[in-house]
């Protein structure tokens, strides 16, 4: 078994999230897949567990964990529901602008509510700027000591069930990608509403919903940063959190090996437990090979972050997109070694199918990810 | 104000087993936990005082030195202070020795305006100890507890689960009592309740400590004594059946029958 | 300074390792050949009795003087526990196996019966087995309030010095033989599922389960008198009621007046769902199979016509489906009912342990892989929602509906 030479500390975050997972997230996790139901009770557990004080600085009420410590956190919710897990890690993504770029009274303001359990969300993408996501169109104008923000988000995760929202608009539609700015906005705001909730394949007990801004006045005070700098924030936010999109990766990958592996034990054909074909072992090998290689690259990258590295985009981007996919191959192989009882919803398996997969496809496509990995290579090889 | 509550650390008995056929008992890692019952104890401990905003929620074990582990779980819940009850002197207690020394424990300790035990303990099954704490105290006890209904300094009212129903009982305080799993959901230790836990040590209390007649701590104190230890006798599995709902439902009716039900 | 061991008599220790094998708490291991003892033993003494070759002893603490027996006890007393205005068919069960002991002690046996309006009672415990009755009656006995009760009862044994005295481990027992037992400052032994008489010294032997009923013990009082026992609802059977002669006696003593205040204000009853299941013939049980709490229904309806309690796995309360007193498993209700049926019960040990010395056990189950079915004498691998419906129209049918 691999020692990660985890602190004291973390080794207590990993347990704890551990068996949040195993007593509250696994005997409800049916239930909320198939209800779409937001979690709150789970939510509540978190919180007085004080999980989410793990990613918020000690001057706000947080316990000063960073990356690493989210990363194994996120990882272990996931094992138990990727779906569950992510109010959790939704809220961190959408936490980490207020974190990186706020200013003393925003911190002071936002970041207390969140330790103590307030969910967030933070939304970039529209009906027509997903990886495209310089198209966006969501205008924010000055009106005095407001901004008067109209247009619409698509697919947030949180949305709707968020106190809390970090909206990227464009402030100057002629800058390009400089134009964009990036507010915290309140749910409550008036003329702040939702669309209704999606249904999806996946994922189904995060809550994903449009964000509709009609003439929604914000204070100017809620500009996180400078006016121009929305996606700036927005890229350095993804550096953060893309590892935690890798970690809920890493915990369906871990999931699907241990119950593809159970059942391979178990299950008897030809008279022997399959475990004992090499076709079974071949792919379980495989599976765990993999997982391990992007477990041990996605908790270096944690790591480097938390030690100040800060020229990680290339990294960021191979851990959430090597991840993914193996999340997706892993819970594909598992649905196969469970031959026919994989595709029963009542057998755990086809879930982690339906829920890897859309790890492959937010925080940015693993193509746009290999576009970022690319690019930067390019770039570093002289 | 002291919320006394009783803990003991048990083998997990998923783990601990006989081997029918040689006699022998079988452990896979002898895992000490918590006694699952006492978590509600803690829980019952921490609600009252933070329903009420006062008292000190103080959790105490007899058992061997790692016996601390269980308070440190206590802790990581959110318990203000714990206290391991240990000598060798001790040990080798039945419930009428434990509940002695545990008595003259909270004696010392002082107090007590409540006392909270898990209704029994895992490994005994007996119940015994929270009745007969009661007793060396001269306090009154309320078992089976699902509900405390109201409160006071001076009084509590009570739900207890009996064979038929309910009863409302009222008493004064202090008094022991135990709970059941009806009474609260135990919360998880918290990050914050768990860093605490990691630096706590807790205060020992040996045979010196305690002021204990010798007579009745440990084994000279332990009327009961096992004599010996066998594997229960093995439930083997009968009959099974596959078929439609309808020939199963005959099945069934049939043996019903033959056994006099019907 | 009193200062009790675990010794390991090295000459006669063969490094067997059995001491090791027995040890519910790891506290002693071979080590280097030879048995050694750790801090954590707790002096169960176990191992001690496990060791072919007497290479372990417990030694008890220097001030430990010579033991023995006090003198002047006899006889088997039994409570006779009224409930809700009835005589507790344990009550009964436990005449059925005093008479049993008395004989192989030559002794009497005498029931106890405390409450208010109690009397009426006596015959039938003299009918089941009863050489006399005690009654001790009086106004503020209606409800069952443990000190005053406890009171009560001690004062009895110290009267009538019975050399054993047994009780049903119901909820009333539980809670009253625990208070007497420390009253008298004499040993307690709960949820005993067999008794005997040891040859030698015509100590009582205790037989009960623990750690949830993987392991039974064998439990003696050796110097303290009374031996106390509690016996589960269900495990012996009552002798058929005799024509028996019988005397009765009532008990007369002052009204208990401690320092502390302690009352039953209320008393409530559950109706219908009949919660009582430890002392059920039948029950009809469900588990995370059923779903939800409005399916329950289709246990209920089989439980109603088969006049069953219902009982119910942690996975269902624990989903708030059913009420935790249905609760069967090692944290719920341990039953042995005549029959048992698990629907929708995977049977998971904790399950397990709660149900499984019930007679006739039948699992409903669509997985036929479940652990229940290593349990169950007549296994049906099928789904609940279709076999009961059937079932039950089965039932009618054989009944002449």
């Amino acid at each position: 078994m691999i020692d990660y030479f985890l602190t004291e500390e973390e080794q207590m975050i990993k347990e704890l999230a551990r068996k949040i997972a195993e007593e509250k997230i696994i005997p409800k996790r049916e239930y909320y897949d198939e209800t779409q139901e937001f979690p709150w009770d789970i939510v509540k557990v978190m919180a007085e567990s004080d999980l989410f004080r793990i990613f918020i600085p000690e001057e706000y009420e947080g316990l000063g964990g960073g990356v690493m410590a989210l990363t194994l956190a996120v990882e272990e919710l996931s094992r138990g529901c990727a779906g569950i897990a992510l109010a959790f890690a939704g809220t961190a993504l959408g936490t980490f602008p207020i974190i990186l770029f706020g200013n003393e009274e925003q911190k002071k303001k936002y970041l207390p509510r969140v330790a103590s359990g307030e969910v967030v969300a933070f939304a970039l993408t529209e009906a027509d700027a997903g990886s495209d996501a310089g198209n966006i169109k969501t205008r924010a104008i000055k009106d005095g000591d407001h901004y008067v923000l109209n247009g619409t988000k698509q697919f947030i995760t949180n949305g709707g069930e968020a106190g809390i929202y970090v909206v990227i608009a464009l402030t100057n539609p002629e800058k390009g990608a400089r134009g964009a700015s990036a507010f915290i906005v309140e749910k409550g705001t008036p003329g702040f509403s939702f669309g209704k909730k999606e249904n999806k394949l996946g994922i189904r007990a995060s809550a994903t919903r449009e964000l509709i801004f009609q003439d929604c006045r914000v204070p100017a005070e809620n500009l996180l940063g400078k006016e121009g700098m929305g996606f700036i924030i927005a890229m350095k936010t993804f550096d953060y959190s893309r590892p935690g999109v890798a970690a809920q990766a890493l915990g369906i990958a871990q999931a699907a090996i241990e119950e593809a592996a159970r059942y391979a034990k178990q299950r008897v054909q030809f008279g022997v437990p399959i475990a004992n074909f090499q076709a079974i072992q071949h792919m379980l090998a495989d599976m765990a090979m993999k997982l391990e290689a992007a477990r041990a690259l996605t908790y270096q990258v944690a790591r480097n972050i938390d030690k100040g590295n800060t020229k990680i985009a290339k990294e960021s981007a191979m851990v959430k997109c090597l991840a993914s996919d193996v999340a997706m191959e892993a819970a594909l192989n598992a649905v196969q070694i469970f031959g026919g009882y994989g595709y029963m919803k009542e057998y755990p398996v086809e879930k982690l199918l339906r829920d890897a997969k859309i790890t492959q496809i937010y925080e940015g496509t693993n193509q746009i990810m290999r576009n970022i990995i690319a690019s930067q290579l390019l770039k570093e090889v002289r | 104000m002291n919320i006394v509550v009783c803990i003991k650390q048990v083998p997990d008995t998923q783990d601990v087993k006989m081997d029918p056929e040689r006699g022998t008992l079988i452990r896979e890692g002898v895992k000490s936990i918590v006694n699952p019952f006492d978590l509600y104890a803690i829980e019952e401990g921490l609600r009252i005082k933070e329903r009420m905003g006062r008292g000190r929620v103080v959790v105490m074990t007899m058992g061997p030195p790692q016996a601390e582990d269980a308070l440190r779980e206590a802790i990581a819940m959110g318990a203000d202070h714990g206290i391991l009850i240990s000598d060798r002197t001790f040990a080798g207690a039945d419930t009428l020795a434990t509940s002695y020394t545990l008595a003259k424990s909270i004696e010392k300790l002082g107090s007590p305006w409540i006392i909270i035990c898990g209704k029994q303990a895992m490994d005994g099954d007996t119940a015994q100890v929270g009745p007969e704490l009661a007793t060396w105290l001269n306090f009154p006890q309320i078992t089976y507890v699902s509900k405390i209904i109201d409160m006071g300094d001076n009084r509590i009212k009570v739900e207890r689960l009996t064979d038929y129903g309910y009863d409302i009982v009222e008493s004064s305080l202090p008094c022991v009592i135990t709970v059941n799993k009806e009474i609260n959901e135990p919360r998880l230790p918290s990050l914050r309740g768990m860093m605490k836990a990691k630096k706590f040590k807790a205060e020992v209390w040996d045979s010196s400590s305690v002021e204990v007649d010798r007579r009745y701590i440990g084994l000279d104190g332990s009327p009961t004594r096992v004599v010996s230890i066998f594997a229960p006798p093995v439930k083997k599995g009968g009959e099974k059946y596959h078929g439609e709902p309808d020939e199963l439902a005959r099945h069934i009716a049939r043996k019903l029958e033959e056994i006099k039900i019907i | 300074m009193a200062d009790q061991k675990l010794i390991v008599i090295v000459e006669n220790c063969t490094g067997c390792g059995i001491c090791e094998g027995v040890c519910p708490y790891g506290a002693i291991e071979v080590v280097d050949g030879i048995a050694v003892v750790y801090e954590n033993c707790t002096f169960c003494g176990i191992c001690v009795e496990s060791c072919s070759f007497e290479a372990l002893e417990l030694v008890g603490g220097e001030g430990a003087e010579k033991k023995e027996a006090p003198t002047g006890y006899s006889g088997i007393m039994v409570y006779g526990e009224v409930l809700n205005g009835k005589l507790s068919r344990v009550s009964l069960e436990i005449l059925g196996v005093a008479r049993r002991l008395a004989e192989k002690r030559k002794c009497d046996v005498t029931a106890l019966l405390i409450g208010n309006d109690v009397k009426r009672f006596a015959p039938d415990l003299i009918r089941y087995g009863a050489d006399r009755v005690i009654v001790a009656e009086r106004n503020d006995l209606d409800r069952f309030v443990d000190e005053r009760y406890a009171d009560i009862f001690s004062k009895v044994v110290e009267q009538y010095r019975p050399e054993i005295v047994i009780g049903g481990a119901t909820a009333v027992g539980r809670a009253l033989f625990p208070r007497v037992a420390a009253i008298l400052k004499t040993g307690l032994t709960a949820d005993c599922t067999d008794f005997d008489i040891e040859e030698e010294t015509g100590l009582l032997l205790q037989t009960r389960p623990a750690f949830g009923g993987n392991i039974m013990a064998t439990i003696k009082t050796e110097y303290t008198r009374p031996q106390m026992a509690t016996v589960r609802p269900r495990v012996f059977k009552p002798l058929p009621p005799e024509n028996r002669e019988g005397e009765i006696i009532e008990f007369h003593c002052d009204g208990y007046s401690p320092s502390f205040y302690k009352a039953v204000i209320d008393v409530l009853v559950t109706e219908g769902e009949n919660v009582n299941l430890e002392d059920a013939d039948i029950i009809v049980s469900g588990g995370r199979g059923v779903g939800s709490k409005e399916n329950f229904k289709i246990i209920f309806d089989l439980a109603k016509e088969l006049n069953a309690a219902v009982g119910a796995s942690r996975a269902a309360v624990d989903a708030g489906w059913i009420p935790y007193p249905h609760q069967v498993g090692q944290t719920g209700k341990t039953v042995s009912p005549k029959v048992y049926i698990a629907c929708g019960i995977s049977g998971a040990i904790q399950h397990q342990a709660g149900m499984k010395s019930s007679d006739f056990i039948i699992a409903i189950n669509k997985d036929p892989n479940a652990p229940i079915f290593d349990i169950a004498d007549l296994g049906i691998v099928g789904d609940l929602f279709e076999v009961i419906p059937e079932l039950i129209k089965e039932i009618r049918k054989r009944r002449g509906n």
